[in-house]
């Protein structure tokens, strides 16, 4: 054994390293690159999804909007939950040039010229939606224009870091 | 005024830091011990220092001092003090300021050791350890600043600043926002401290590390010395982990603990570059080999650790974890890419030094084991890695596209995420893949273990863990990937308990112990071995919740009124009675009583709940479980007609075999890793110590 590492030098000690080295890197590559395919999701603000038009019809998406608290439905039996949510910048620098999380979600509820649209959830109602509450969804656009969620995600930003406190209002 | 006394010390601190980092490095580049001794003594300045900041911090917090900002955002009237005292983290700019002082505290500690042997590290250990306090101070005090108070105007508006605005007043509104009702349950109080002290104990080992590099130490003498530090590191940072999804099954009433959110992914993948830099350590201990390596996982490490810190508060990533946008991630962006970019330039050079003094030459030897076990590891952390970044590096790479005028009509800003589901097969595998390893490694010999050895030596373990496959058929399982799962972790438990077994039955004949005596005395004499093989029975109680959670959970929803029932499985719960109260700290509860039968028989009452917190607007709903170690039962109450409370919704689990994701993951880690990390004893160590003082005072510096 001995004779034979040292009559073949460094190559042979180390090729079936190299090979088996590699043979595993491949294998997490293929791993990553096949489960990013099948997992990439666009993530599209309300009104991109729309401007696409019926191209994007049962594509699976993820979109982002505010929840328009008034339009929260939830049916306890059927487990469905219905509401609206309106158009928010998904850019961190445009959300900071117009004042802010809140600010951008409060306008958005407020003012109607906001597009908006339909979103149907399948389960139990989460603590966190309610008014003004920044939504993350994951689902399609079915053909009746209504948000087929699958994935919700809710934030809350005015619990965690309120631009003053209600008191300070004049 | 304490809060100025405490901001006083920071701005002081951040001063300190900076003079001693000089002064390590010019005492050390210049050969003059008088000014590294000045730059251990600035150290050593930090801790206290910082502890006047973190209790004048603490003061205001407990005191309800809503004139500032970082107060009235996390207290309010009616939470209790010890509640308070934990708002310390529950936002950004008081979680900075735990990092930054824990940091201090670990560092103050390693500057307390003896020196004596490895004088050169001393300048260097200091300099990477301030430079990262001060990188964290200086985002305290310009970006994150705790200290900064409201000031009103005459006219009424309010604005957040250090110093007075000239003409305004000092503004304190009268009760503050209060701590999020979610993260108001031991599991999220814990889970934060733990973390971090997981993150600043791993930043130990990486000082030592690059003060080898820059002195050109090549041997493993750093590894030596932080040892104990990377161990527990480990075990915080484990227990953080495992805290933060015991929270999340505890709270968020979703009936499951980890999410694959790009914050949790954040702060699993120092942990993974670390756990392997605990295996790959050993190999150099033992052989000298991997010397590159170790360095690379360390840095790895470092960069995960402060990424972590990062991607948690900086909310650059769309997560759960509502921490709003700011200002952090472009610095903490060239944080790291300059201290990547310096730690790999240091190795690089050192790459000679550090060529290995021997070879691997087998493929099933130990030492290629714990090296593919290196592989997976790091795989691991780059599926990870990706998984988070994959985003955000889109997101960048729109909007440079964008920017360059001749393409910014092709490319438009577009967003791409990835969903959670994209790490359930690499996670897996790559899991497997690990306790596989784990049951393996022990069976193969250093240096020169081949193919046929190591089948000998699996044989046995691997033939009678084969015979938990027909038991498992039998018992009613069908899905392939829990069967293969368990094997595994059989196949793994049995090598593991084995070991154990051998050496304690070699010691009782040899030496004629009783065989508990034996296996006493063995386990405390290679403690390293032993706790690690601890912490891997841990690892496979953990891989066992995981599997049952993963195949075999099963849920339904319905609508009940009183009396009405449920069944799932074995499990019937009746609804009996539903209340809603308020109490005295601001509360709205309404609480379902249920009857908990199992195969008909009475096991007791649960009590689903969902508070309501009328200062914050928000409910908070509460389980009802029932543990057992077999299954948890796990009821939520969803939802209820509010004034009749005579129907409620209710969400039922059936969780099999959670509970031993929990006692793996707190108590076998934590018995392992405690045990790894004992110290030895001292009547071992003398006789080998004292020859070495003896030939270093004759050799006389």
């Amino acid at each position: 054994m001995q004779y034979a590492s040292r009559a073949f030098p460094w190559f042979r000690g180390r090729v079936k390293f190299i090979i088996g080295g590699l043979l595993i890197l491949a294998a997490i590559i293929f791993l990553i690159i096949s489960s990013t395919k099948a997992n990439a999701l666009y993530y599209y603000t309300i009104d991109e999804l729309l401007s696409r038009g019926p191209d994007m019809v049962e594509q699976p998406v993820r979109i982002l909007g505010a929840v328009i608290g008034d339009s929260i439905q939830y049916d306890p039996q059927a487990l469905s939950l219905h509401f609206t949510i309106a158009n928010i910048p998904a850019d961190n620098q445009e959300i900071e040039a117009q004042g802010g999380l809140s600010a951008v979600l409060h306008t958005a509820v407020t003012d109607t010229s906001h597009t908006r649209l339909q979103v149907k959830y399948q389960g139990p109602k989460p603590d966190l939606l309610r008014d003004e509450a920044q939504a993350v969804m994951t689902g399609y656009i079915d053909g009746n224009g209504v948000f087929q969620a699958s994935e919700l995600l809710l934030k809350c930003p005015t619990k965690y870091e309120a631009a003053a406190p209600s008191q300070a209002a004049p | 005024m304490l809060a100025d006394l405490g901001y006083g010390s920071l701005i002081i601190t951040l001063f300190i830091s900076i003079y001693g980092a000089s002064a390590a490095y010019f005492g050390s580049r210049r050969g003059k011990p008088a000014w590294v001794d000045s730059a251990r003594n600035a150290m050593l300045l930090t801790f206290p220092l910082l502890t006047i900041t973190t209790l004048s911090l603490l003061y205001l917090l407990v005191n309800a001092h809503y004139e500032f900002p970082f107060v009235s955002q996390v207290i309010s009237n009616t939470m209790p003090a010890t509640l308070r005292i934990t708002a310390l983290w529950a936002g950004q700019a008081g979680s900075l300021i735990l990092w930054s002082w824990l940091m201090s505290a670990f560092a103050c500690a390693v500057m307390l050791r003896k020196w004596d042997r490895d004088r050169e590290f001393l300048p260097w250990v200091i300099v990477v350890t301030l430079v990262t306090l001060a990188f964290f101070l200086i985002i305290s005090i310009f970006v994150e600043n705790p200290f900064l108070r409201y000031w009103q105007s005459p006219a009424g508006s309010v604005v957040t600043a250090m110093f007075q605005p000239g003409g305004m007043q000092l503004f304190a509104p009268l009760n503050g926002n209060g701590m999020d009702p979610l993260l108001r349950h031991p599991g999220m109080i814990l889970h934060p401290p733990m973390l971090y002290l997981g993150y600043v104990s791993f930043v130990i080992p990486y000082a030592f590390a690059i003060a080898s590099l820059v002195t050109g130490r090549s041997d493993d003498r750093w590894i030596r010395i932080t040892r104990r530090w990377a161990l527990v590191a480990w075990l915080f940072l484990s227990l953080g982990l495992v805290l933060g999804m015991w929270w999340s099954y505890g709270v968020l009433g979703w009936g499951g603990y980890w999410n694959w959110d790009p914050v949790e992914t954040a702060s699993f993948m120092p942990w993974l570059t670390g756990t392997a830099f605990l295996h790959s350590v050993m190999i150099q201990e033992k052989r000298g080999i991997l010397k590159q390596w170790n360095m690379l996982l360390i840095i790895l490490t470092y960069c995960a650790v402060i990424l972590g810190t990062f991607l948690t508060r900086s909310g650059i990533a769309s997560s759960v974890h509502a921490f709003l946008q700011s200002a952090l991630g472009p610095l903490f962006f060239i944080f790291i890419g300059l201290t990547f970019i310096f730690s790999l330039w240091l190795l690089i050079k050192r790459w000679n030094d550090l060529k290995s003094t021997t070879e691997m030459t087998s493929l099933f030897s130990r030492e290629a084991l714990f090296l593919l076990n290196n592989l997976l590891f790091v795989g691991f952390f780059v599926v990870c890695f990706w998984g988070v970044m994959f985003p955000i590096i889109t997101d960048a790479v729109g909007s440079i596209w964008q920017k360059l005028p001749a393409l910014s009509n092709l490319f438009t800003i577009q967003k791409i995420d990835i969903r959670s589901d994209y790490y359930t097969l690499p996670a897996a595998l790559l899991s497997a893949g690990l306790i596989l390893l784990m049951g393996l490694a022990p069976l193969s010999a250093w240096k020169s273990s081949t193919f046929k050895t190591l089948a000998r030596a699996a044989i046995k373990p691997f033939a009678a863990s084969l015979l938990l496959v027909p038991i498992l058929l039998l018992g009613g399982m069908r899905s392939w990937v829990a069967i293969l799962g368990f094997w595994i972790c059989g196949f793994a438990t049995l090598v593991t308990l084995n070991e154990f077994w051998r050496a304690a039955r070699a010691r009782h004949r040899a030496q004629g112990e009783s065989l508990p005596v034996a296996l006493w005395r063995l386990a405390g004499k290679n403690r390293r071995r032993y706790g690690g093989y601890i912490v891997h029975i841990g690892v496979v109680l953990m891989a066992i919740g995981i599997i049952g959670t993963k195949v075999y959970t099963t849920e339904t929803q319905q609508t009940i009124s009183q009396g009405g029932e449920i069944t799932l499985g074995q499990y019937t719960v009746q609804f009996e009675s539903l209340s809603a109260f308020n109490t005295s700290d601001g509360r709205n509860i309404a609480r379902a009583v249920i009857r908990v039968s199992k195969n008909g028989a009475y096991v007791g009452e649960l009590y689903p709940r969902r508070d309501y917190y009328y200062e914050s607007q928000q409910a908070v709903t509460i389980p009802g479980v029932r543990s057992t170690l077999a299954d948890d039962l796990y009821i939520v109450l969803a939802d209820w007609q509010p004034l009749s409370t005579t129907s409620a919704t209710f969400k039922v689990y059936h969780n099999p075999l959670v509970n031993w994701l929990w006692i793996g993951g707190f108590f076998v880690f934590t018995l392992g890793m405690l045990w790894a990390a004992w110290p030895e004893r001292e009547s071992q160590a003398i006789p080998f110590r004292k020859p070495v003082q003896l030939t270093r005072e004759m050799n006389g510096p």
